[in-house]
């Protein structure tokens, strides 16, 4: 079993605020690797750098092999056909069709004839259970339908990776079931590797084979779950059980309670 | 000294700003055409940028136009020179309000609406997601906006001219007695096809590169939140005012200085 | 908003602004330019041109046969010469003929009027580059004042 994605010792700022010291991990090829962590803790900013919409100061992103910071714009172009990215607000094109948004990658890159265009757009929205709802506008879609059905769009060119940015976030418990079934199932049947990113941990649980979790701008367990549940540190604990106060304390940093209420210095 | 600071600062923003729009066209510009692909995006762009704006273009030359006359009229009979308001409204249109007005209308209804939308597709995550898919959103929503919007804008100046004119000539002759046939012969012996015509449809090409550049730039790189798209639609119209105007009197000392 | 109706709006659109730019065209603008088509050139020397600018109208009898194309100061006294482009339909000038600076209406702009001369077996037809040798330059407001004062205080 190899590793689809490399990360090595990644440092990465955006203007000032430093995201990343000293970054790495792997993502092995074919298995669920979720990714976990506190809100704002530069997760959707890890999927950006393996596709290379962002850049690391320092270290490596490496996919395939290749590293991603140093291919030329068409290499990239190239290369980004292989993955995939579901944006968590499915990111569906306004002014196109259910059909004509999932349509869109054949007909951009492939130079497939129409009725075979048709069938395989059909054969993707019956995966996800949409295809009859192929007319509609993304403006009629509820968000869990609209997740699912960028969710064909990102499988249409048959990719090797999927990298699903809070695909669960402020979902109905039947749209997150039927998004945590998909994205196990596509996962075996078309032999993908998926990066999920999310803090839904008990979904994310569910399907992960393999897990990271980061905060404070590093890597702070990873693992398969149950590794993880027996053996994280506290603060991996305290995420994965999602306990009030522990190492993430509850309080924000102030002044001892006594003293600011009556005014006493200590 | 932190009023140096914070001039200098802002200067050296704006310069940067112009650097980085400068470089955004050239991508979305240059590059081997591709008129399958691009010609039905063009086609819808030049729907949603030209004809929607036609109403609001035509009723304004009309009214415009009417004015001109209106006012031409009453201005010149003091001078006893009623028989100069045809050339006196076809070169006031011609040559400035024509290019100018249509532009400044064209950055509110048109230029904020590509500001909003653009700005709305970074919002959504739609850049992103064509940038992931493989495909150069700067070719493929920032270009067919460009031409719609540098092919649409001198079309409509054109219209608002003709409709200006059309407009001068009923206050003028129909309602307020100017000879009809001096109307337009004294109008026609003025106007130069080179100097009057050729001269404002190159002023309405420059305004239209200036608005729409304006307007996709400020879109492409509005903050994507709500305040951020609004901030950027109200910095389009402003900028591209501004712009316009300044490029007018430049081009009209170069023109006809 | 389906496709075809939008490819027929835009070229409905299209179609309006090749009308307006015919209207302009035709209705507008001053499109029976003597100056297209084939023209020659002609010369006059005058003492004063007044207020005549490059693109002024040269006349014959009222009507339009030519422009003005260049206005310089000639020789080692500075004569004012103007060149002008006449069109080749009015190529039967002879050298008797008059080239006059005049106004047209009281303030209206300047324009140089020709009046061709008589024709005779010994006459030359001026060609291309040809001078006109007689030429009544412009008024100049301020020599016909001194002249009024002159005349009036001889009385």
């Amino acid at each position: 079993m190899d590793n689809l994605v490399e990360i090595k010792d990644v440092y990465f700022s955006r203007g000032e605020r430093s995201i990343y010291e000293g970054v790495s991990l792997v993502i092995p090829r074919g298995k669920i690797t979720g990714v976990l962590g506190p809100s704002g803790c530069g997760k959707t900013t890890l999927l950006r750098l393996i596709g290379a919409q962002l850049k690391a100061q320092q270290g490596e992103v490496l996919f395939a092999g290749q590293d991603m910071a140093k291919l030329g714009r068409s290499a990239l172009y190239e290369t980004r056909k292989r993955m995939s990215m579901l944006f968590q607000s499915g990111a569906l094109f306004s002014e196109m069709t259910v059909f004509e948004n999932v349509a869109f990658p054949l007909r951009e890159h492939t130079k497939l004839p129409e009725n075979i265009i048709q069938t395989i757009v059909k054969m993707k929205l019956e995966s996800v259970g949409l295809r009859g709802a192929g007319h509609l506008s993304p403006s009629e879609l509820s968000g869990g339908m609209a997740r699912r059905a960028a969710l064909a769009r990102s499988i249409v060119l048959d990719p090797e990776m999927i990298m699903y940015d809070e695909p669960f976030a402020g979902q109905d418990p039947i749209s997150m079931g039927m998004l945590v079934k998909l994205i196990d199932e596509l996962n075996d049947t078309l032999g993908l590797t998926s990066i999920v990113v999310s803090h839904d941990v008990n979904e994310v649980m569910s399907i992960a084979d393999h897990l990271i979790v980061m905060a404070n701008k590093k890597i702070v367990g990873q693992g398969t779950p149950q590794e993880l549940r027996e053996n994280g540190s506290e603060l991996v604990q305290q995420f994965l059980s999602g306990a009030p106060d522990g190492p993430v304390p509850f309080h924000f940093q102030a002044k001892p309670y006594h003293t600011d209420l009556l005014g006493v210095s200590s | 000294m932190s009023m140096f600071h914070t001039l200098g600062r802002n200067i050296l923003n704006n310069i940067q700003g112009v650097g980085q729009a400068s470089i955004m066209l050239a991508q979305a510009l240059v590059g081997k055409p591709q008129p399958r692909k691009m010609l039905p995006l063009l086609i819808r762009q030049l729907y949603v940028v030209g004809v929607q704006s036609m109403l609001i273009i035509l009723i304004s030359g009309l009214f415009i136009g009417m004015v001109l006359g209106l006012q031409g009229f009453t201005i010149l009979v003091d001078f006893g020179a009623e028989q100069a308001l045809g050339p006196m409204v076809a070169l006031s249109l011609l040559r400035e309000l024509g290019p100018v007005v249509t532009a400044l209308l064209f950055a509110g209804r048109a230029g904020s609406a590509l500001t909003a939308e653009i700005g709305l597709m970074r919002a959504t995550e739609q850049l992103s997601s064509l940038e992931m898919m493989a495909v150069d959103p700067l070719r493929r929503v920032v270009a067919p906006r460009f031409w719609a919007g540098v092919i649409s804008m001198p079309l409509l100046a054109l219209m608002f001219n003709a409709v200006g004119i059309y407009g001068g000539f009923t206050v003028g002759v129909q309602w307020l007695g100017v000879d009809d046939g001096a109307f337009w012969s004294v109008m026609q012996s003025s106007v130069h096809w080179q100097d009057d015509i050729m001269n404002g449809v190159i002023k309405s090409v420059v305004f239209a590169v200036v608005v729409t550049w304006v307007a996709l730039f400020k879109g492409y790189t509005a903050t994507p939140t709500s305040p951020g798209i609004s901030a950027a639609t109200t910095q389009t119209v402003v900028y591209s005012s501004l712009a316009v105007l300044g490029l007018d009197f430049v081009l009209t000392a170069i023109m006809f200085g | 908003m389906t496709t075809r109706t939008m490819e027929l709006m835009v070229g409905v659109f299209a179609a309006a602004a090749i009308a307006a730019l015919l209207f302009l065209a035709l209705q507008v603008a001053n499109t029976s330019d003597s100056t297209r088509g084939e023209t020659y050139t002609l010369i006059a020397k005058f003492d004063n041109i007044g207020g005549l600018k490059v693109r002024s109208p040269v006349k014959v009898g009222g009507v339009v046969v030519g422009r003005v194309s260049a206005i310089r100061l000639e020789g080692d006294y500075y004569e004012p010469v103007v060149e002008m482009q006449i069109s080749t339909r009015y190529n039967r000038f002879p050298e008797t003929s008059t080239a006059s600076i005049l106004t047209s209406g009281i303030i209206g702009e300047q324009y140089i009027g020709l009046e061709p001369g008589f024709i005779d077996d010994f006459i030359e037809i001026l060609g291309d580059g040809g001078e006109i040798p007689n030429t009544n330059s412009a008024m100049v407001l301020e020599n016909l004042i001194g002249q009024f004062l002159f005349s009036q205080g001889e009385k």
